[in-house]
């Protein structure tokens, strides 16, 4: 028995293939049922990013395995051939595949380190894959602990802080500029798509009064609206300013609009609050003497940029701790899945042991005829005895080695020496509510 | 027992102190916890040092340099800890204990003996006490305008790292500094009149132009100027964070002259 993982992710495939396997929330439970009646497979969880598409699962025998999960993933999409989808794959096993989806849960994998979708998306495909029964003892235990290294990663190592978006990075130094941004008014110049969706984030971060100007007022009004914000014709932006704590500007325009000495005056109306203006427009709209005035903070969108990349730098160290986290949270999980195969080897070789026991002991019973009762209790007792006596090594050998990494072997090899093939069979059917525990 | 007590102090500020500053430096965000219990156990015995002196001197502790600067470090520390519990800057006590520290230290330099009070000095602690509360509220704002400068020199020259992000908000910052001037100013021209009074009673006048009392008089038109200036053209941000800092220079200043020339009642 073994746990595997096969899939592609952003590292590996382009998104065009990517997206020809994903598995809408819609097919999931269809995908999941067919999943766990594939041949070999025990247990099955998919995860179906847009990043990634990910099957982990749970094998009698690792090889096959693999390669029967990786026919089930061709079948995903059906116009993909196994040619075309092999050089994109990859494929991994026990603890390799156990660190695997730690890293994805911690977000270590994926494309903005430490963006926080990933942890949710991992509980989403686990809960489904629950719901419709595809996950089993392993990946119960496995997933749980994946999204339980996926939170530690994120209260313990500053991996999810600092914005790396640029959007992300002016709601970011608003905040260093105005404690409270809820009582904050923002004049959004030009609605170009970075602008609005600077303004959203602002809008995300409390920020309740927003105007909205443009040379074409209807488009103003327009998105205004949408935004719940106040349209403003395009020659008043001058005079709006001095109420504006925080001018995002973004036009299309290809000379400057606004110049120091404008803001020098709605900064002399204002009583020198100070101002955050935001120039993410290209060629740039606000002249950069602005910068130099007082109580005027000017960040362009290179400002912006590199801050995003200092944040990254960041947010790569912090990921070293990350994988720190992930090294010591997978050996034990390792550890238990070898236990697992142990333990069912230890109760089928003493059941076995038990019924040559007794099968031996009537045989020679009858053979011998009526005996007086304690002639027959000698006779039970020396069998008994040859037998544990025998067994006695092999069983403290192999409860020793239960939790090393060598418990695998060891069950494998009492397996074969001991022919216990289907005595296992048997404790697996007949106690499937023991192993529901685990 | 007050001395014990107080020495006691000038450890756990020295400690606190110390981790203050490598928050100030470091890395480790977690590092202000142990820095405010140190800075809060300090406290607890400053409080007992103070009041253990009351008790042993059967007066107000306020009738010498070392009580004075005991008396303001000991209100610096109370007003961190209460801004600490309410608005959780940590950055603040690597600004404030550092202030404490020195203060005390400064006190500890000084005579400590508790002096019989002449029964003309009786009523002095009011001056005193006023007058000392509006220094600290001027330090406060002397602190706030210089983590308010710091701060707007990393915003300016979009260097947003290390101290950038453990400095509070520019407005957060400037509203601290407003706040204690306007609690300051009042303290200090109460302490101001009833010092005047004082001298009146005691010596006859109510003004005879000592370096002290120039002193004294220049703080205090000095922060009338800047609370003005506030309130009606704006003087706020950068300038009022300017203008406070030179301004404590000449509180300091003014306090030090007292120090050394030893013209006022207790020196």
């Amino acid at each position: 028995m073994n746990i595997i993982a096969v899939g592609l992710n952003h590292r590996t495939a382009p998104v065009e293939l990517r997206e020809r396997f994903a598995v809408s929330d819609s097919r999931l439970p269809e995908a999941l049922a067919r999943l766990k009646r594939w041949p070999g497979i025990d247990e099955g969880v998919i995860l179906s990013t847009c990043n990634r598409v990910e099957l982990y699962a749970v094998v009698k025998e690792t090889a096959h395995g693999v390669e029967s999960l990786r026919d089930y993933l061709v079948t995903l999409a059906s116009d993909i051939s196994w040619e075309r989808l092999e050089p994109h794959l990859y494929g991994l096993d026990g603890a390799e595949a156990i660190r695997h989806l730690f890293r994805v849960a911690a977000s270590l994998d994926s494309m903005v380190l430490g963006e926080p979708q990933i942890l949710g998306q991992v509980k989403e495909a686990y809960d489904v894959a629950l719901l419709h029964k595809a996950t089993g003892v392993v990946l119960n235990k496995v997933m749980k602990k994946a999204i339980s290294v996926g939170k530690r990663v994120r209260t313990e190592t500053g991996i999810a802080e600092n914005a790396v978006s640029v959007s992300y990075a002016a709601v970011e130094l608003a905040k260093k500029i105005f404690q409270n941004l809820s009582e904050k008014t923002v004049l959004l110049v030009g609605i170009g798509e970075m602008g609005k969706l600077a303004a959203r984030h602002l809008i995300g971060a409390g920020v309740s009064h927003v105007m909205i100007a443009n040379r074409n007022y209807e488009r103003a009004i327009d998105v205004a609206k949408r935004l719940s914000a106040l349209p403003v014709p395009f020659n008043q932006v001058h005079q709006e300013m001095a109420g504006a704590d925080i001018v995002l500007c973004a036009t299309a325009a290809d000379t400057y609009v606004i110049g120091p000495d404008d803001v020098q005056r709605a900064l002399r109306s204002r009583k020198n609050r100070p101002m955050f203006l935001i120039d993410i427009s290209d060629p740039r709209n606000i002249d950069p003497a602005v910068g130099s005035l007082d109580n005027a903070y000017l960040y362009n969108i290179d400002d912006l940029q590199s801050q995003v990349v200092t944040n990254l730098e960041q947010r790569r160290l912090e990921a070293l701790k990350a994988e720190d986290i992930v090294r010591v949270e997978v050996p034990p999980v390792v550890a238990w899945l070898k236990s697992l195969e142990v333990v069912p080897t230890i109760v089928a070789l003493r059941r076995k042991a038990d019924s040559i026991l007794r099968e031996e002991i009537d045989r020679i019973l009858a053979k011998l005829g009526p005996l007086a009762p304690r002639q027959r209790e000698l006779v039970e007792e020396l069998a008994t005895a040859i037998t544990n006596k025998l067994l006695h090594s092999p069983l403290i050998a192999l409860k020793a080695e239960a939790d090393s990494s060598n418990g695998a072997l060891f069950a494998e090899t009492a397996q074969r020496l001991f022919d216990l093939e289907k005595e296992l069979e048997r404790i697996a059917k007949a106690q499937p509510s023991e192993q529901e525990r685990g | 027992m007050n001395v014990l007590f107080f020495e006691v102090t000038l450890l756990f500020y020295f400690l606190g102190t110390t981790l203050f500053l490598v928050q100030l430096a470091g890395r480790w965000e977690g590092i202000w916890k142990p820095s405010f219990v140190v800075a809060g156990i300090g406290f607890f015995f400053h409080t007992l040092a103070l009041v253990s002196r009351m008790v042993e001197g059967g007066h107000i502790p306020l009738t010498s340099m070392h009580e004075a600067l005991s008396f303001f470090s000991w209100a610096l520390v109370l007003f961190f800890l209460v801004v600490e519990l309410r608005y959780r800057v940590h950055i603040l006590g690597s600004f404030i204990l550092p202030m404490a520290f020195i203060s005390l230290i400064s006190a500890a330099a000084l005579p400590k003996e508790i002096r019989a009070l002449e029964p003309i000095f009786r009523n002095v602690w009011m001056h005193v006490t006023l007058s000392l509360l509006g220094t600290v509220a001027f330090a406060v704002a002397f602190i706030a305008g210089l983590m308010y400068l710091i701060q707007e020199h990393m915003l300016k020259s979009k260097h947003l790292d290390g101290l950038y992000r453990k400095l509070p908000a520019l407005d957060f910052l400037d509203d601290l500094n407003g706040k204690a001037i306007s609690f300051g100013f009042p303290l200090l021209t109460l302490g101001i009149i009833t010092g005047a009074l004082f001298a009146e009673f005691a010596r006859g006048s109510f003004l005879n132009w000592n370096a002290e009392q120039i002193g004294a008089l220049g703080t205090w038109l000095f922060y009338l100027i800047v609370l003005l200036g506030r309130v009606t053209v704006g003087w706020r941000a950068k300038k009022a964070a300017y203008l406070t800092v030179v301004g404590f220079a000449g509180v300091v200043f003014t306090l030090v002259g007292v120090m050394l020339k030893g013209q006022h009642p207790f020196a």
